[in-house]
């Protein structure tokens, strides 16, 4: 990145010229995060209103028959504990939001300041701080929420916080890198200049410029952290039964799979990935609006 | 030559650090969290004495760092150590395990790739087509979609309800692959054997659980490869060759997916990490005798030495991948030399 850039405005557009112009630029583009914000909202609206949806509780264990495939009075089905299928979906959905959301704002919360000081600062607290954070995302994150999953125990805190510690250094990688280029610019030199004090630069000069490729990868963060969540209470690792939760029943119907008990399996899966994908949509679109050369390679 | 030894070297020494950080982190992790692999031994109703007695034999009574201290100089002399649960070394299950994984994932790579390049080349050729969407929400939805959940329809689909393909384990029961598996890797050794039924039922059994890993990761090879694809189509030779009157075809894939594939090579290195998460998953779905399922396994029975051990083998397994793939680069790229 030249360092004659003009600093983005990326910031100020106001939200009806944003579409506006957005429409007029990305012509068929824009598609994409329509779609995504779309499956959020519903998803969203499901989280917050479940009795609009189902009139069973997902803890019914008398809902209906054990087992039982789709019918009209249980659209998907029950399981194994008589609990209707549609029902755990609905309020299974609070679950990973929650549990994803939090992860991801924690993961963020702690990457973004760590990035924007080491980046800024240099020097050796810089060199440790990143082969440290570098060592951690080049594994294979998953292992590492597995193991810290596994040794947290079961429970909803400790799920966010297994799943919130590997997407650290997702954060911390990508604000370092920006604060390395911008803190360069003519502008910062300038505040320096005028007698900025260090900690002005960073909040007022380095980091507004910053967040907005963080709102992508945000967006696309919590993609990563649905699936590790479900993936970790696939594995069993996750919440303590009780909690209605997508992983955990995939798990539960994969016992009776064999027997071609299809809607147990079909659904949270179909869910898990419904969500995913509304957060990456989103997330792209997003790219492609606010610093469209950040996803091409 | 010499400078390509040099540069293998500090590569691998580089590696050191990066394994040495993540063990550090594991070994803390493992003990400063509750639950111990006496605890998951003898049960919660043990006499005191009795466990006092088990830990004391495991080394476990003794300060951390002192824990910590002993490991890294046991590893100094290239030993995992020993298990905590059973009387094995360390080094057994996963050497058992690991061609199991390895197997897997490189298979799940041919896959990944065999889709995912030809479709994002195809994408970016058809650039803002009805096709290029298609392609390119081809590759959104396969990298939404959770693995072990492709692995669960798959099997229910093709193993439960079309009967094609066997849902679970590396073999069929008719087949003792101990009779001629020497390096644990079943297609290798059945070949090498000369038993061609037996190397069939063991492809078999690799089919579903490799286009499930292979299917998922399509999508980043989609994007990687239409993104680089764009970029290199704007370039002056692809003009050049265009106004030579090389046929579009040729000009598309011979001139510019060549050249496309460089960066798509590089990204590989960092792909192969989120394969090896996939694996795990994949292994746990399809009953895979793997180093993922050894890994979750002893997470449960606490057994500390193993759980370092496959993470130390899961790092190097990703430093040494990450080598290859920049070496790959200098052979596919002539610009490059070390």
């Amino acid at each position: 990145m030249g360092n004659q850039q003009p600093p983005r405005r990326l910031l100020r557009f106001s939200p009806a010229a944003g579409i506006a112009s957005l429409i007029r630029k990305y012509g068929g583009e824009w598609w994409i995060l329509t779609a995504g914000a779309l499956i959020i909202v519903f998803i969203v609206f499901m989280t917050a209103f479940p009795r609009v949806f189902t009139r069973y509780s997902p803890l019914d264990q008398e809902a209906g028959g054990q087992m039982t495939a789709p019918s009209r009075a249980h659209i998907m089905g029950t399981d194994n504990l008589s609990r209707d299928v549609w029902a755990r979906v609905v309020y299974g959905a609070q679950t990973i939001l929650g549990v994803a959301l939090a992860a991801a704002l924690m993961s963020a919360l702690i990457g973004i300041p760590l990035g924007l000081l080491s980046g800024f600062a240099g020097g050796i607290f810089d060199r440790i701080l990143s082969l440290v954070m570098d060592s951690v995302y080049s594994f294979p994150g998953l292992i590492l929420a597995i193991a810290f999953a596994a040794m947290l125990g079961p429970g909803v805190i400790n799920i966010t916080l297994a799943v919130a510690v590997v997407y650290i250094p997702t954060y911390f990688r990508l604000v370092r890198g920006q604060t390395l280029s911008i803190k360069e610019e003519v502008y910062v030199e300038a505040a320096r200049a005028i007698g900025a004090r260090r900690p002005t630069i960073l909040s007022r000069y380095v980091f507004p410029n910053v967040i907005a490729t963080v709102v992508v990868i945000f967006s696309l963060n919590i993609a990563d952290a649905i699936m590790t969540e479900a993936a970790l209470s696939y594995i069993g690792l996750g919440l303590p039964a009780g909690i209605p939760d997508w992983g955990m029943d995939l798990s539960m119907g994969k016992k009776f799979l064999p027997s071609g008990m299809w809607w147990m399996i079909t659904f949270p899966g179909l869910m898990i990935m419904l969500l995913a994908l509304g957060f990456t949509m989103l997330g792209e679109g997003l790219a492609e609006v606010l610093n469209p050369r950040l996803l091409e390679k | 030559m010499r400078h390509l030894l040099s540069y293998v070297i500090t590569r691998l020494v580089l590696a050191v650090p990066m394994v040495f950080i993540l063990l550090t982190l594991v070994f803390v992790v493992l003990r400063v969290m509750p639950g111990d692999p006496v605890g998951a031994m003898l049960g919660g109703h043990a006499p005191q004495k009795v466990i006092d007695q088990k830990k004391e034999e495991l080394g476990l009574n003794k300060p951390i760092t002192v824990q910590y201290v002993e490991y890294l100089g046991q590893l100094l002399r290239l030993d995992l150590g020993e298990s905590m649960i059973f009387k094995q070394k360390v080094s057994q299950p996963i050497v058992e395990k690991l061609p199991a994984t390895i197997e897997l994932t490189l298979a799940g790579l041919l896959v990944s790739l065999g889709i995912g390049v030809p479709l994002g080349a195809y994408a970016a050729q058809r650039r803002r087509t009805g096709r290029d969407y298609a392609a390119r929400l081809y590759a959104n939805i396969a990298y939404c979609i959770p693995v072990f959940w492709m692995g669960l329809m798959f099997q229910l689909i093709f193993g439960v309800w079309l009967g094609w393909f066997p849902i679970a384990g590396r073999t069929g029961a008719r087949v003792d692959v101990s009779l001629f598996s020497r390096t644990g890797f079943y297609l290798f050794d059945t070949l090498r054997a000369g038993n061609i039924g037996a190397f069939v039922d063991v492809l078999w059994h690799l089919v579903l659980p490799a286009v499930t890993l292979g299917v998922v990761l399509s999508g980043i090879f989609v994007r990687l490869t239409r993104a680089n694809m764009l970029d290199v189509l704007k370039s002056d030779y692809i003009l050049a060759a265009r106004a030579r009157g090389i046929p579009e075809r040729r000009v598309v894939y011979s001139h510019g997916l060549r050249n496309a594939l460089i960066p798509v090579v590089t990204m590989l290195g960092l792909q192969f990490s989120l394969l090896l998460a996939g694996a795990i998953l994949t292994e746990s779905t399809f009953s895979w005798p793997g180093m993922g399922r050894l890994l979750l396994e002893r997470i449960y029975l606490r057994d500390y030495p193993v759980i370092q051990g496959v993470i130390i083998v899961y790092t190097l397994f990703v430093s040494v991948v990450s080598l290859l793939v920049d070496l790959l680069y200098a052979a596919i790229d002539p610009r490059v030399k070390y």
